[in-house]
């Protein structure tokens, strides 16, 4: 996972972020908490509170993991 | 396999202007991205495999950090690159239909709220703030506290002032993100706040204090972003990410909005 620190202006002078250098937290806030949500004849939409929850549990359980992979490996 | 077999995935929905789909456009699991029009809409979408895209396999994939990684990519990939050329209204994360039909209905049943959405976005970019304080530094609480009484009453009235610091840093620091907030959102045209990322999230070991979306008109994103610049300092780093595809500002009508819309 990598954190951006860019300078403003350069930013807006460069116009986007390659996809590939957008964190992933910065992207599942917008993607699990932004975007249109519609009911109707769904199969299913992770509007869902729950499936929100276990994401980023997910998320901070493999961060974990990933840092004492590091400290061992270190 | 059978027409009950796949779902229809929805990433995005624009004004139908007649232009074709990107080529070769991939989405999730690597499926190509398609376009359903309607009512004068058109909705980014594609076959997915219910095997995988289905209610149940859904909930398990969740808990896959490799998979909800790349799929959220393959989501914003698509989103992007519509976003690139015309207002587009991202649709949540794994919105799966049970067909195209459904996907025509929605167009149709939601045209207004679309059409209200897009008109928001038009013109105008998500930019993301992220406000850090370093708090062990912020204390005042450290220093040597002088007075009368033996070694017990000074441990104690220091550590009534670490509390007290402590305390006096938060307010400190909620008032610095509000103050921060208001001065990001009187160049935006609408504003709102995500939930602070956990440090282990953020991968910083300070406290993040603001978490916001701003919703700026492009001929005034330098004046934004020097905005941004300007607000660095007196112990706070602020960091910019974007811009983003309009995710924070395209709630429907009926949608539970938190938008604080100044414009």
């Amino acid at each position: 996972m990598t954190v951006e620190n860019p300078r403003g202006a350069e930013l807006a002078r460069e116009g986007r972020l390659p996809s590939e250098r957008v964190a992933l937290v910065d992207l599942l806030d917008r993607l699990l908490a932004g975007g249109v949500v519609v009911s109707g004849d769904l199969v299913l939409s992770i509007a869902d509170i729950d499936l929100v929850r276990i994401s980023i549990r997910t998320l901070i359980t493999s961060v974990r993991e990933c840092d004492t992979h590091q400290e061992v490996r270190s | 396999m059978t027409v009950n077999d796949t779902g229809t995935y929805l990433y995005a929905v624009s004004h139908d202007t007649g232009s074709p789909c990107p080529e070769d456009l991939t989405g999730v699991a690597g499926t190509n991205v398609r376009t359903v029009a309607y009512a004068g809409l058109v909705a980014y979408v594609s076959t997915v495999p219910l095997e995988r895209f289905g209610a149940e396999p859904l909930r398990q994939s969740m808990e896959d950090l490799d998979w909800l990684g790349e799929t959220a990519r393959a989501h914003h990939h698509v989103v992007e690159e519509v976003a690139a050329s015309r207002p587009t209204a991202p649709v949540r994360l794994v919105t799966v239909y049970r067909g195209d039909d459904q996907i025509r209905d929605l167009l149709s049943q939601r045209h207004d709220d679309f059409t209200e959405a897009l008109a928001r976005v038009t013109g105008r970019q998500e930019w993301g703030v992220k406000a850090y304080v370093d708090l062990t530094t912020a204390t005042p609480a450290d220093q040597e506290v002088a007075g009368t009484g033996g070694p017990g009453a000074a441990y104690l009235r220091r550590r009534q002032m670490s509390l007290r610091g402590r305390e006096e840093a938060w307010r400190q620091a909620a008032a610095q993100a509000e103050e921060i907030h208001d001065a990001l959102s009187s160049v935006a045209c609408a504003s709102r706040r995500h939930r602070a990322q956990d440090p282990e999230l953020s991968g910083r070991k300070e406290l993040m204090i603001l978490n916001g979306a701003y919703l700026v008109e492009r001929d005034r994103r330098e004046e934004f972003a020097h905005m941004v610049d300007k607000l660095r300092g007196r112990g706070v780093d602020v960091e910019l990410t974007g811009p983003w595809a309009p995710y924070s500002f395209t709630e429907l009508a009926d949608g539970q909005a938190e938008i604080h819309d100044d414009g």
